[in-house]
């Protein structure tokens, strides 16, 4: 079997076995990334010394006989806002272009334990805000299928890079795992809040971040994941579980799994494409033995003015360590201390981080706090509620992961309120720390990719993990965008 | 509805927010922020009297632990991002004369 083709586990096997080499592995990664990347700006950083030093010293061990990890030799690139000991980390930020971590994100750290290799740190929107990797201070990233497309975000060169043949991405964060996932044809999970630490990954909306895993199939995400999931001091909202064994749920049994269609998700403002496909999805997981259902999930219009609102005002709080004193950009030519605070921050941040910090501190100002900010914690309560009811009814609730298919570079930040309102199915489970995953099931007649959204109530990954493994199968292999490896 | 953005809110925003906008950036600031605020608004249309305001999804408990040091001393490393260092210390601009 060809390395680009074989699952996480699989190669890591092939590897520890000595079937392969880390070095080949390695190899078959970089081709495609030569190949390709130069067109599609998927990476801020690559580390090819790097990644083969480390795959130098892992076959150094493994020819003396000791033991690796189920990830041996697997090469994986990680968003470039989780901390990366002595490689640049950016956040695809001016403020912090030139910034190298001390100390290594818990997530990544786990995965190099388990033998993993890291090629390089993904792009994405700036500070992670935004849905298109265009407010990336180095550039946009284009989608591997159209590249006059936008891939998606926040996490977006991450799921281009899934997407153009780098197999086996790893750890990612926020809302934005699903709808880059989406874009890009590539299946991508957010577990539910704690499960995976956030200790070293770059702070946005502290409540609402989470890392999960991208990647070519549901197998792979569930082996990622499973493997980055860990109760960490270090992270003090980290959750103490159990049941994070998400390979054991890859098998196909779905017989009498109740999944619910929210008809709020499947309203005007959904493109007709996207419902077909997602709605034929539905019907291909009754046909093997689902219960499906159309409910009423209510509160879905309220999501995003109430993300928007908790999101900006932890972010203003979260930035404001960016004063060029400890790391980052400093303007020299200020007059004083504040003077530097204010252009340091001035320069360093894009648009829509001003935008965003500028709407925070203003719903945190004295005389408006309880009018946005407390009133956005409110509705929360009412969001967690509805899900609570539906979770009552349903294992599973089905839907599309965004209104259209990826939008063409260049339409969307022009009207920041019209790019937020494409996050609307995603939101939602941020708000109420529900997991979430995003499993491609068509193309539209462009070409581009559509992917459907399954959610569960917390702590229920694995029925998710079983009703997309077994719409994986049942759907058959999809599609692959060009020649990989 | 409408959320008109004074100069003065633009002017006080700036603080908080430590960030030095021009004329332009302000005016477009006060543009962007009012439609976001017209937005936001739709929030009221919702009942919340009684309503607790939930900032965490899962009860969250104090988490307490011994104050012992688990670290280990990496002051050169930090030091080497910070854009002023002197004396194994990070240097800042003069706060007062």
């Amino acid at each position: 079997m060809k390395i680009m083709e074989m699952t996480a586990l699989e190669l890591g096997k092939a590897v520890r076995e000595k079937e392969i080499a880390a070095k080949e592995a390695l190899e078959a990664v970089f081709r495609v990334i030569e190949k390709k990347e130069e067109r599609l700006n998927c990476y801020v950083t690559l580390d090819r010394e790097g990644a083969f030093e480390r795959a130098r010293k892992l076959q150094e061990r493994l020819s003396q006989g000791m033991e690796a990890g189920p990830l041996a030799g697997v090469p994986v690139a990680v968003k470039d806002n989780l901390c990366t000991k002595g490689m640049r980390t950016t956040c695809s930020s001016r403020m912090l272009e030139n910034f190298v971590p001390c100390y290594t994100a818990e997530a990544v750290r786990r995965l190099e334990e388990a033998g993993a290799l890291i090629v390089g740190k993904t792009n994405m929107d700036e500070f992670a805000m935004g849905s298109t990797t265009e407010t990336s201070a180095f550039g946009a990233t284009r989608n591997p299928w159209q590249e006059e497309h936008v891939p998606g975000g926040s996490s977006g060169g991450s799921a281009a890079a899934v997407a153009a043949g780098a197999r086996f991405l790893g750890s990612d964060t926020g809302g934005s795992i699903r709808q880059p996932a989406s874009f890009c044809g590539v299946v991508g999970m957010k577990p539910t809040y704690g499960t995976v630490s956030r200790y070293g990954l770059i702070a946005y909306g502290s409540s609402l971040d989470q890392i999960g895993p991208l990647g070519r199939n549901v197998a792979d995400c569930a082996a990622l994941l499973e493997l980055i999931s860990t109760w960490d001091k270090k992270d003090s909202t980290s959750i103490d579980r159990k049941d994070t064994d998400f390979t054991s749920a890859l098998t196909e049994g779905i017989r009498g799994m109740r999944i619910g269609l929210p008809k709020d998700y499947f309203t005007e403002g959904l493109a007709p494409q996207v419902k077909r496909s997602v709605l034929a999805a539905a019907e291909l997981l009754k046909e093997r033995g689902a219960e499906i259902e159309e409910f009423d999930l209510r509160l879905v219009e309220y999501a995003i003015p109430a993300y928007y609102t908790i999101a900006s005002a932890e972010a203003s709080s979260n930035l404001e360590r960016f004063d060029g004193v400890k790391y980052g950009l400093r303007a020299e030519d200020a007059n004083g201390l504040h003077d530097m605070y204010k252009k340091t921050r001035s320069r360093g941040f894009g648009e829509e981080v001003k935008r965003r910090i500028m709407l925070g501190s203003f719903v945190l100002s004295s005389g408006y706090y309880d009018a946005y900010y407390l009133k956005a914690l409110k509705v929360k309560a009412l969001i967690k509620r509805a899900f609570d009811e539906a979770f009552a009814k349903y294992d599973v609730i089905l839907g599309p992961v965004a209104p259209t298919s990826a939008p063409r570079l260049g339409e969307s930040l022009c009207d920041p309120l019209k790019m937020y309102l494409g996050d609307i199915y995603t939101i939602s489970a941020n708000l109420a720390g529900l997991p979430g995953i995003s499993v491609p099931c068509g193309l539209d007649e462009e070409g581009l990719p559509i992917g459907m959204q399954l959610l569960g109530n917390c702590f229920e990954e694995k029925k998710l993990i079983r009703t997309a493994y077994a719409y994986e199968k049942a759907r058959g292999a999809f599609a692959v965008c060009g020649e990989v490896g | 509805m409408a959320n008109i953005i004074s100069d003065e809110t633009i002017e006080y925003v700036g603080i908080l927010a430590k960030l030095e906008l021009s004329e332009q950036e302000k005016e477009q600031a006060k543009k962007d922020m009012g439609r976001m605020l017209d937005y936001i608004d739709k929030l009221g249309e919702l009942d919340t009297e009684g309503v607790e305001p939930m900032s965490h999804v899962f009860p969250v408990e104090n988490v307490l632990r011994e104050d012992t040091v688990t670290n280990t001393d990496v002051r050169e490393e930090l030091l080497a991002n910070a854009p002023g260092e002197k004396d194994g210390m990070f240097m800042a601009p003069r706060t007062f004369e």
